[in-house]
């Protein structure tokens, strides 16, 4: 047991699992009811997808464009798969535990902790795919009880706390002016095509604009 | 079953699949530069939109309302590096005071 990195690990769990608040507030808002809200921290366990879904079918979006940006987050869940898949060499349930838990936080953990070696990389990918997903679900429930007892979303701000959870998410992303630069084409890009397009699908049509950017790249 | 549990079921569904898939294949599929590369842009690109869509649209339509008061100090709370929690809650508590005072 590498104390340093349990440290770690549990740090990680509070500080994203409290985000759960957010989720669970942000899914009463858009019309969720409590069970689905807590479904989705529960069995989709992986926060963009989860503000996405709730995101764009509260704006009015249809179930497969919201279906379709969840999906698109996703996709990175993947790579972080094939990333941790050799390290942790685990098969059956474990496999599929393994696979639920796969998410920017237990893989980001696990890869910094590959000075100390592939048991301690091992270990801060448990303790924290483990420990963020108790929290993320617990704190999901408690944010989405709150929510539906405060009642009239604007009245408490939660219609700008959503928007401004989706920044926060999207800020430690914005390493450079090439990022920022995506970032600023993409919101101009699905606010002036909001008015014309069915709802939800401006948003996902900007993931061609992060194709077309990474296409060129030479970074 | 309505949108919503469509919606919820499908998005768990397939984000198990996608994680499970990363499981399951060889390492060496899916990892040349661009993919990795255009995997770290496209959760940008739609951050950044699902943001401008959130703050400045309403059922389709272009609304500037209390929510852009909101965002902008949340903008602020992130350039001054205050933690996650203190940049939605500063958001929440500005459109809120809005909402109610206007």
């Amino acid at each position: 047991m590498f104390r340093a990195t349990a440290t770690q690990s549990l740090s990680v769990s509070f500080a994203v699992g409290l985000y759960g608040i957010a989720f669970g507030a942000a899914g009463i808002t858009a019309g969720f009811s409590i069970l689905q809200t807590c479904l989705l921290s529960l069995l989709t366990f992986s926060g963009a997808s989860q503000f996405a879904v709730v995101g764009v079918m509260g704006a009015g979006g249809s179930a497969l464009s919201g279906l379709a940006t969840a999906s698109l987050l996703g996709i990175r869940n993947t790579l972080y798969g094939l990333r941790m898949a050799p390290l942790l060499q685990v098969r059956g349930w474990k496999k599929i535990v393994a696979a639920q838990i796969t998410i920017d936080e237990s893989t980001g953990v696990a890869i910094g902790q590959e000075d100390l070696g592939p048991s301690a990389m091992k270990q801060g990918f448990w303790f924290t795919g483990i420990g963020v997903y108790i929290l993320w679900n617990f704190f999901t429930l408690l944010g989405a009880l709150g929510a539906e007892a405060m009642g009239n979303p604007s009245a408490w701000g939660l219609d700008a706390a959503v928007p401004a959870a989706f920044l926060g998410l999207v800020w430690p992303r914005l390493l450079g002016k090439f990022e920022r630069t995506l970032a600023l084409t993409s919101l101009l890009f699905a606010v002036l095509l909001s008015p014309f397009l069915p709802a939800g699908l401006p948003i996902i049509l900007t993931a061609l604009l992060a194709v077309l950017f990474g296409w060129r790249a030479r970074a | 079953m309505n949108a919503i549990w469509i919606g919820v079921l499908g998005t768990s569904a397939i984000a198990f699949a996608l994680k499970f898939t990363g499981h399951s294949v060889p390492e060496k599929f899916l990892t040349s530069p661009r993919m990795l590369r255009i995997n770290t842009l496209i959760p940008i690109a739609l951050l950044s939109a699902l943001v401008g869509v959130q703050t400045i649209t309403e059922k389709g339509r272009w609304v500037i309302d209390q929510r852009c008061a909101g965002v902008l100090v949340a903008l602020i709370a992130l350039r001054l590096k205050a933690p996650y929690f203190v940049v939605v809650i500063s958001a929440a508590a500005t459109s809120a005071a809005i909402y109610r005072f206007k």
